[in-house]
């Protein structure tokens, strides 16, 4: 075993599809047991990128390594080592969680009655005990999410894939999702997970990198990542539209903060780094006689961090060049 | 939903971590698991079976029936003749499912989740063929069973019968390569479905399955008898009648060899760098 190898490797990951840069010279670096982010917009190549180094794609361009191998020429040493829980279901619809789970168990080894064994073991672990005699296209999509991720763990990998594990769930299966996660990693799996929500990434991960249109725009860990875009977005919205350019002056001059203006005339955003700051903005907003009609604060969204990042918004039609 | 509401969260869940890491199982105890996918799948969507159940009946009756007076004068003689041949097309249509259901796996994720796996890498394959010898095999039964109950009597007997069988999926699972080929390469299944309906088609019609060559037009009968079809309609009919030479055997074991040759590492090449 290669125990000191980093789990994930790459340098210099092309991938192309025609004229689109799905994977435009991406470099990563995940050390072993630990929880990876990879966060980025629709588009951005996450899914391309995990396809690369679970050895679906072979790169244009560049290396990518998994515990020191190398995904295109030892493949299945990769293979051995890693599962992926794909963005898009990847358990057989037409068959019962049960039988997925028996046939995937099989196909790496274990004996009828062990895979059996085992198979009802994750259905019992992932809540899907009654529903293990259904068949998946039957099931709701959190029961999907969660036999996909079973599937991936038959085995118990030492680096596991999990492309977008919780778009589209409500919050409680969010959670569900959330725990699990965690739970792998207590258990010395390294997790490489991507998202489209900071505040995911900002739960789970150890280190995150933010990719947009293929190419890493900012990589660290969350606090390094908060401290750059700021931890948090206050928003504020006004009972007065006339009101708004003295809260902006105020704000910026108590605070000394940027204060963003939304398309909405009663609406204006700002960054701040901790609730306390939200919270004195607010006073000094009633001193100077403003009323707030309705506020809030919280992690800044994925745009927020983007316009950060890059200065301009996550669409990538409007990249104008900025003089 | 049912149960997911009394389980306390906690956040050091453990999950299941098991140190177990079972050899790695051999190609066939693979192929076989992915048969039994195949087998599961028809349990689940029996409809599937028509194909290989009600099609070969209606085909061998309708011929049989609408023809055999006309074409042999009578339809006991026809059966004698024509058997055989709805035998040898039925099967060989068949073996566009194959690809069918490949093309549908790769659509769904559960492609990339068999190519994620350290697993013999033709085993998804194997696998898939090894059911389709199974259907090979049911749908030969339905024909010939309807056909001695018609009155089909093989001069070649059981023998006969067994190893015209064992030839056709010989030659049907080297085909069915071709399929699977397609079925990787093809967007969708609708797609793949006519274009190999429009080879399948003239090759089984322009053959000797209905009736012998001699009677068409010059042009015609030479296509007929370099079609691989003709040679296997041949092969079945003369196994069965206990005539069968060498001369008649080769030339469809040659075309299953050159199938298997041309198309397997095409196929798993193209497995490996599917997108
Ligand atoms: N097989 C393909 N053929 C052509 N273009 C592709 C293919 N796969 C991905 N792309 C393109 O590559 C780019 C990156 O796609 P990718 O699926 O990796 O993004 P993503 O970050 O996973 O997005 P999402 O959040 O929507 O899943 C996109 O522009 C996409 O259109
Ligand atoms: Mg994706």
């Amino acid at each position: 075993m290669n125990a000191q190898s980093p789990a994930v490797e790459t340098s210099g990951l092309v991938k192309l599809f025609g004229s689109t840069r799905a994977v435009d010279n991406v470099d990563l670096f995940v050390p072993s047991g630990t929880v990876f982010g990879f966060l980025g917009p629709n588009g951005a190549g996450k899914t391309t990128a995990i396809r690369i180094l679970a050895t679906l794609l072979r790169p244009d361009r560049g290396t990518a390594k998994v515990f020191g191998h190398d995904v295109v020429r030892e493949a299945d040493k990769v293979r051995w080592r890693v599962g992926l829980t794909g963005q898009f279901a990847s358990v057989d619809e037409d068959l019962t969680g049960l039988e997925n789970l028996v046939l995937l168990a099989r196909l790496r080894g274990y004996s009828w009655s062990d895979a059996k064994g085992r198979a009802s073991e994750l259905l019992e672990f992932f809540d899907l005990a009654d529903a293990g005699r259904r068949q998946v296209k039957t099931y709701s999509g959190g029961m999907r999410r969660r036999i996909d991720i079973a599937a991936s763990l038959v085995v118990t990998p030492d680096l596991l894939f999990l492309d977008e594990p919780t778009t589209g769930l409500d919050p409680r299966n969010r959670n569900q999702i959330w725990d699990i996660v965690r739970g792998l990693a207590a258990d010395g799996i390294t997790v490489f997970l991507t998202t489209q929500y900071l505040d995911e990434a900002d739960q789970l991960a150890d280190r995150i990198a933010v990719i947009n249109h293929g190419r890493i725009i900012a990589e660290g860990t969350s606090g390094e990542l908060k401290a750059r875009v700021g931890s948090g977005t206050l928003h504020v919205r006004l009972v007065n539209p006339d009101a708004r350019p003295e809260a902006e002056r105020v704000l910026e001059q108590q605070l000394g903060v940027r204060v963003q203006l939304e398309y909405d005339p009663l609406e204006l955003s700002s960054r701040i780094s901790s609730p306390e700051v939200a919270t004195q903005a607010l006073v000094h907003l009633a001193q100077a006689g403003i009323t707030v009609g309705s506020y809030s604060y919280g992690q800044p969204s994925l745009d927020e961090v983007f316009l950060t990042l890059t200065g301009h918004p996550v669409d990538g039609e409007t990249e104008l060049e900025q003089s | 939903m049912q149960t997911t509401c009394e389980r306390p969260h906690q956040t050091e869940r453990r999950v299941l971590p098991t140190r177990a890491r079972p050899a790695r199982p051999s190609p066939l105890s693979s192929a076989i698991t992915l048969a039994w996918r195949a087998l599961l799948k028809i349990k689940h969507v029996p409809e599937q079976l028509f194909d290989v159940t009600a099609s070969p009946v209606i085909f061998l009756l309708m011929f049989t029936y609408l023809f055999g007076g006309a074409l042999a004068g009578s339809t006991a003689i026809y059966l004698q003749f024509v058997l055989p041949g709805i035998l040898v097309m039925m099967v060989v249509m068949i073996t566009i499912y194959t690809g069918v259901g490949m093309n549908q796996d790769v659509k769904k994720g559960v492609f990339d989740r068999f190519r994620s796996l350290p697993v013999w890498r033709p085993s998804v394959i194997v696998g898939a063929l090894i059911a389709d010898v199974g259907r090979y095999l049911m749908a030969s039964a339905v024909i010939l069973l309807l056909g001695v109950m018609l009155g089909f009597r093989p001069e070649n007997g059981v023998l006969g019968i067994l190893l015209a069988v064992l030839l056709l999926v010989l030659f049907c699972s080297a085909l069915s390569w071709i399929w699977i080929f397609l079925g990787l390469v093809m967007r969708t299944a609708e797609s793949l479905m006519a274009v190999s309906f429009m080879v399948l088609f003239p090759l089984t019609f322009a053959s000797n399955v209905f009736v012998q060559p001699e009677t068409m037009p010059a042009w015609l009968e030479s296509f007929v008898n370099i079609n691989p079809i003709t040679h296997l309609v041949t092969a079945v009919r003369t196994l069965m009648s206990g005539t069968a030479t060498a001369d008649q055997i080769w030339p469809v074991l040659l075309a299953s060899a050159a199938l298997l040759a041309v198309f397997s590492p095409l196929t798993m090449w193209l497995y490996g760098r599917k997108q």
